[in-house]
């Protein structure tokens, strides 16, 4: 178990910046926020997975909207809170321990909010070792995990009720709409598992794996070390290329924010190029027409200076970028969770996913 | 005919300009007051020129003046900041990302209010006009005159700023009150930010604006005045009174809008070669490429129309060391009249490399004559080699791209750079900044969310290109002049609806001559 700290908070906001693989949202002011919260005296602990009881209640808080909403209409603060005591009043029991749903973007702090305010510990680990657009793409659902009850939450002190959907599919189906009516914003809380189901499907040290990731960028940035070797020092990823983003092409469609970019190479990369499409996150990287990269594995884009990780909604002509990419958890790799998560699921059917080689003892579990 | 001036770090240039013509120029050092620099430079070109008084019919500035207070936390007045969000927006409270020293230099006073709106226009909750009432009062109590309002969503409607400044105004005699949504863009605590540092600069601005008038009074010029602003369009000297914080960044747009006008040019990279460092930014339609991450300005993140510029640490002064060579970053600056050894110093510069190398002839040549030849080569060939690094970082393009280069320390470069299809070396480049302020635009931005499943796409656009275009006119512009310059959509993530942003940003030719 380990207490949250100040500079914690920087270095997972960065870490959970370059896991949200283009996706997920700024998690800047969920850091502001938490660390407000550190200096107005709370405090948050960080449990491991193998600290959780079997039997304990726990849930995953989450927000659900629009990023480019929730810079501008920023939050009550308390909704984290609201969503957990709003599960916990209807199904009778207080919940022992919080989870995170997606460690990449702004849902990286959400849940360290909700362990401040209501005391309860937050456990390491999260259910996809990266940020993904759909509720359904989740280690936890995969495995079965069921949606009901879930509680949805909004500044204004609304509290929603979700029960008996047949599936995580009808959750997003619903919760889509009433995040629309809560004016983009809203908290989630769900599903409910035990600690057992946590150690079963859970992707495990995720939190402490955005650190390290932050440490190591703000440790370069430091000691003037090379900024990519810093970052793979601590992930069991590969540097794909490095260059200049010359094209950015956007479409919108279902609500989602697709698109292509070109990138083209400078220093060892020069004379090629690297075109990678994305919906919200990047999803398929190409060298000259063959794959080198693809969804569920992890493709993020920093800024080749600074380490700063870049969102698609940031994407914009003449940015330094280099591209790393990162395994992704060994439960996105069946077959199973590759119908839901592989390059099909999200419009590429002509795509095989093979998988980025793993190294045994660093990188997402 | 009218004047552009340039107040910079170290001098304060100025140019006559008649229609697209330069008919003549003056610099002079830059004085702490500012104003007196003004009168010493102007003095000097009415001299050159013999132009009189009353043949000027504008007056074109560009000046640091208020983003150095910022920087250096000088001259701030307290400021109170009233958001309009609750009961969103209470997670963090307004102030929550500056640095300590300038929240204490504000005085770090806010209140938050009931009201804003949702993406879509329906109100968060409406707005109580006696909980502003009693914020007025508070604010009234602890002697307060400047005021800061934001409100959720205002980009969308700025409806209850609005009707807040009108209670607050008529609570607090004299008040100055700055409105998010006519300074910055969606995402609140950026435009807050900037709201807050405009309202801290007002009772500077209204000084500094009456010591221009002044020194143009001084010299009975009676013409208009303007100051330029961050993307490169002008506003009026009363608008500045009330919007300081948009002169931030000013003087490299300056730079490359001169760069534009002097060379023809409208899409080119700008090579601004200074004393001590050069600045590359990128014209796209004759405006600078903006910078499209958060900007912070004296520790604050804002999201304003700054330029993408790259800046790196070669001049006309900079130091040359031989063994091993090195070029830059250190530099002579402004001494370089006295330290270079072709003006009798005693330390290596670039400029000594190019008269050296028979680029130019200033200063004694005799006393550069002993320099090695091999090195005179290396050091040019480092410095051309900095400049093709930066030009290359900058272009959107692989292959050649057009650079104009401009700035005094434009000696140092030779006939051709590589990746450079181009070279434009336009007269009047060691100018080309006070020139850019002269350049007599006005413009207008539109930044709102449409639900394209309510309006269509096309519809959208036009509504948002023809309230762009409105701005513009209202700016002073002629109406046939009036174009739109930028267009840009951002689809909103993880929602139905189509949910869209839309930015447009249009120009016109401001009415003057």
């Amino acid at each position: 178990m380990w207490s949250v700290t100040h500079n914690d908070i920087e270095a997972i906001a960065i870490g959970a910046g370059i896991l949200g693989t283009g996706g997920g949202g700024s998690p800047y002011l969920g850091q502001l926020r938490m660390q407000y919260l550190l200096k107005q005296g709370y405090s948050v602990n960080i449990i491991s997975l193998d600290e959780l009881a079997d039997d304990a209640r726990t849930c995953e808080v989450g927000w659900i909207g629009a990023p480019t909403v929730g810079i501008e209409k920023i939050w009550d603060g308390r909704e984290p809170k609201w969503a957990v005591e709003a599960l916990e009043r209807y199904i009778g029991h207080s919940i022992d321990a919080l989870l995170c749903s997606e460690i990449g973007g702004g849902n990286s702090i959400a849940p360290l909010e909700a362990g401040a305010l209501t005391g309860k510990p937050v456990v390491d680990g999260d259910a996809m070792g990266r940020a993904f657009p759909e509720m359904q793409m989740s280690t936890h659902f995969i495995d079965g995990a069921s949606c009901n009850p879930s509680a949805m939450v909004d500044e204004k002190g609304n509290a929603i009720i979700l029960d008996h959907l047949v599936d995580s599919f009808a959750l997003e189906h619903f919760a889509r709409p009433l995040c629309v009516q809560m004016g983009c914003v809203g908290m989630l809380a769900l599903p409910l598992m035990s600690g057992a189901q946590v150690k079963k499907s859970s992707v495990r040290g995720t939190l402490t794996l955005a650190k390290q990731v932050g440490e190591a960028v703000l440790r370069a940035r430091r000691t003037k070390e090379p900024m990519m070797e810093a970052v793979l020092s601590v992930t069991d990823g590969v540097e794909l290329f490095a260059g200049k983003l010359t094209d950015v092409q956007r479409r919108t469609a279902d609500g989602f924010a697709r698109g292509e970019m070109t990138c083209e190479g400078l220093g060892a990369y020069r004379g090629e190029t690297l075109r990678i499409a994305f919906q919200n996150e990047n999803l398929v990287a190409w060298k000259h027409d063959t794959v080198v990269a693809c969804v569920p594995d992890l493709i993020c884009l920093l800024e080749t200076e600074t380490g700063e990780p870049i969102t698609t909604e940031q994407l914009r002509y003449g940015l330094r970028v280099t591209v790393l990419a990162i395994p992704c958890t060994d439960k996105f790799r069946t077959e199973a969770a590759l119908k839901i998560v592989g390059p099909a699921a999200f419009g590429y059917p002509d795509v095989t996913y093979n998988p980025l080689p793993k190294q045994a003892g660093i990188g997402i579990e | 005919m009218r004047i552009g001036i340039d107040v910079g770090g170290t001098n304060t240039d100025a140019v006559l300009m008649d229609g697209r013509t330069v008919v003549g120029w003056a610099k002079s050092p830059t004085t702490k007051d500012v104003s007196s620099g003004i009168t010493n430079v102007l003095t000097d070109l009415l001299k050159k020129t013999q132009a009189k008084p009353q043949d000027i019919a504008a007056v074109m500035l560009g000046t640091t003046h208020f983003t150095n207070a910022v920087v250096e936390r000088k001259s701030l007045s307290k400021t109170a900041v009233v958001r309009i969000g609750l009961p969103a927006t209470s997670a963090l409270p307004p102030y929550i990302d500056w640095p300590e020293d300038l929240t204490a230099a504000l005085g770090g006073i806010y209140y938050l209010v009931h009201g804003g709106y949702e993406f879509d226009g329906r109100p968060i909750a409406a707005l109580n006009e006696d909980e502003i009432k009693g914020v007025a009062h508070q604010i009234r109590e602890q002697g307060i005159d400047c005021v800061a309002i934001s409100s959720v969503f205002s980009p969308v409607n700025p409806d209850q700023e609005k009707r807040a400044a009108e209670i607050i105004a008529a609570e607090i005699p004299g008040v100055k009150i700055s409105l998010s949504h006519e300074i910055g863009r969606i995402g609140l605590l950026e435009r807050e930010n900037a709201a807050a540092m405009n309202a801290c600069l007002s009772h500077l601005a209204i000084k500094i604006v009456q010591s221009f008038r002044d020194a143009l009074a001084g010299l009975g010029i009676s013409a208009p005045f303007y100051i330029s602003q961050n993307d490169g369009t002008l506003m009026s000297a009363e608008f500045v009174e009330k919007y300081p914080v948009l002169t931030f960044a000013s003087g490299p747009t300056n730079s490359m809008r001169g760069a534009a006008f002097l060379s023809g040019l409208k899409d080119a990279v700008v090579v601004d070669i200074g004393g001590t460092t050069s600045d590359v930014g990128v014209l796209s339609q004759g405006f600078p490429r903006e910078a499209s991450v958060a900007v912070r300005i004296g520790g604050v993140r804002t999201n304003f129309r700054m330029p993408d510029v790259l800046s790196f640490g070669l001049g006309g002064g900079s130091h040359v060391k031989p063994e091993p060579l090195q070029v830059g970053p250190q530099s002579v600056g402004y001494e370089i009249t006295t330290r270079a050894l072709v003006f009798g110093g005693n330390d290596l510069t670039t400029t000594d490399i190019a008269v050296a190398a028979g680029m130019v002839e200033i200063g004694d040549k005799s006393r550069v004559a002993h320099l090695d030849k091999e090195l005179v080569h290396n050091a040019l060939a480092r410095m051309w080699e900095m400049i093709e690094l930066s030009v290359d970082r900058m272009k959107t393009q692989a292959g050649g791209v057009p650079v104009i280069l401009v700035g005094g320390g434009i000696i140092l470069v030779g006939d051709s750079l590589n990746g450079v299809s181009e070279l434009h070396r336009p007269e009047h480049a060691s100018v080309a900044n006070a020139i850019g302020a002269a350049i007599a635009q006005v413009g207008g931005e539109v930044d709102r969310i449409f639900s394209l499943d309510t309006t269509p796409r096309d519809k959208a656009l036009e509504q948002a290109k023809e309230e762009a275009k409105a701005r513009v006119l209202s700016s002073g512009a002629l109406p046939d002049t009036v174009e739109i310059v930028d267009v840009e959509e951002v689809p909103l993530a993880y929602l139905p609806g189509n949910a869209t942003r839309i930015r447009v940003k249009a120009v016109g030719t401001l009415a003057v001559d």
